[in-house]
């Protein structure tokens, strides 16, 4: 999808802000990996203190789920954006299905698709996957809720 | 047995690096757990509230599962998490969370759980989550077959 230059510097804009002025985002190590309207994919790198299991090395679900959430905000907004809409936004529910554990030291990336923005929800589908997103670790649906004023993320 | 029991969780919540990188707690009363997240500034996900990231409850919310069900289950190696729903009912705000986990099926493989996490007062909860988890076999594994995790 091919965006007006001005949009998508912005969105890119956006996206960096979310994984670097994030603290929890940044805690983590996430890399924004791309961002369209509507469309976002982010990336966690392997590292030592994120194990969930130290027998396995595998990566713990919580980090899985906290890139899942935050790259489904982010493609809401820049869906939003898209709409010259600057509203906030707040994750109503999250449903994640673990499909199998994560290589151990390999960088988790999850892409997501808000494909539905009404005016006070938001409906997004996402993938977390280490090689291909044919071969998922983990896929999640969310529900958003946009612009509850001064109070939502 | 409850001495035990409180060896066993010391142990797992030592042992695992992202329940440190949390900074999650937990204590015990009998077979009770309450799990408790102190509030660090590496955990907010919003700035301008602040508030927690949605993220870290979810998260924080599956290991009180993981680690009840540890609790629970001392004979086995930690639960896989088959799929969470999570609900969010009201910002995190930056203080002490904490949570609970009831076993509400116990199958002979599959645990439904459901986890509350609350933070001034428990009848107002910040979060919810409902979640399937795997149990692991409590003898080593027949031959042939694989654990993926």
């Amino acid at each position: 999808m091919a965006e007006p230059p001005e949009l998508a510097a912005n969105l890119v804009q956006l996206g960096e802000r979310m994984v670097d002025s994030t603290p929890q985002a940044a805690a983590l190590g996430f890399r924004l990996v791309s961002v369209e309207a509507g469309l976002a994919a982010m990336a966690v790198p392997p590292d030592d203190k994120l194990v969930g299991d130290p027998e396995t090395g595998v990566i713990a679900g919580g980090v899985v789920t906290t890139l899942l959430d935050h790259v489904c905000g982010l493609a809401v907004t820049s869906k939003l954006l898209e709409s010259g809409v600057f509203s906030s936004i707040a994750t109503l529910d999250l449903r994640i299905d673990y499909m199998r554990a994560a290589e151990p030291g390999r960088e988790v990336v999850a892409r997501a698709h808000c494909y539905k923005l009404g005016h006070t929800i938001a409906f997004v589908r996402a993938t977390a996957f280490d090689l291909t997103e044919d071969d998922p670790i983990a896929t999640a649906q969310a529900a958003f809720a946009i612009g509850s004023p001064g109070r939502l993320e | 047995m409850s001495d035990d029991r409180a060896a066993r969780l010391t142990a797992m919540l030592e042992s695992l690096p992202y329940i440190r990188f949390l900074g999650m707690r937990a204590e015990l009363a009998g077979d009770e757990m309450t799990a408790i997240l102190p509030f660090a500034p590496h955990l907010i996900g919003n700035v301008v509230l602040p508030a927690l990231h949605g993220g870290v409850l979810g998260a924080f919310m599956e290991m009180t599962a993981i680690c009840q069900l540890g609790v629970h289950e001392p004979a086995r190696r930690l639960p896989r998490t088959i799929d969470v729903t999570i609900e969010y009912l009201r910002p995190g705000r930056a203080r002490t969370t904490y949570a609970r986990a009831e076993l509400v099926k116990l199958g002979r493989r599959i645990v439904n759980v459901h986890v509350e996490a609350w933070q001034d007062t428990r009848a107002s909860p910040v979060a919810a989550l409902r979640g399937h988890f795997m149990l692991s076999p409590i003898s080593p594994l027949p031959a042939g077959e694989v654990e993926t995790r």
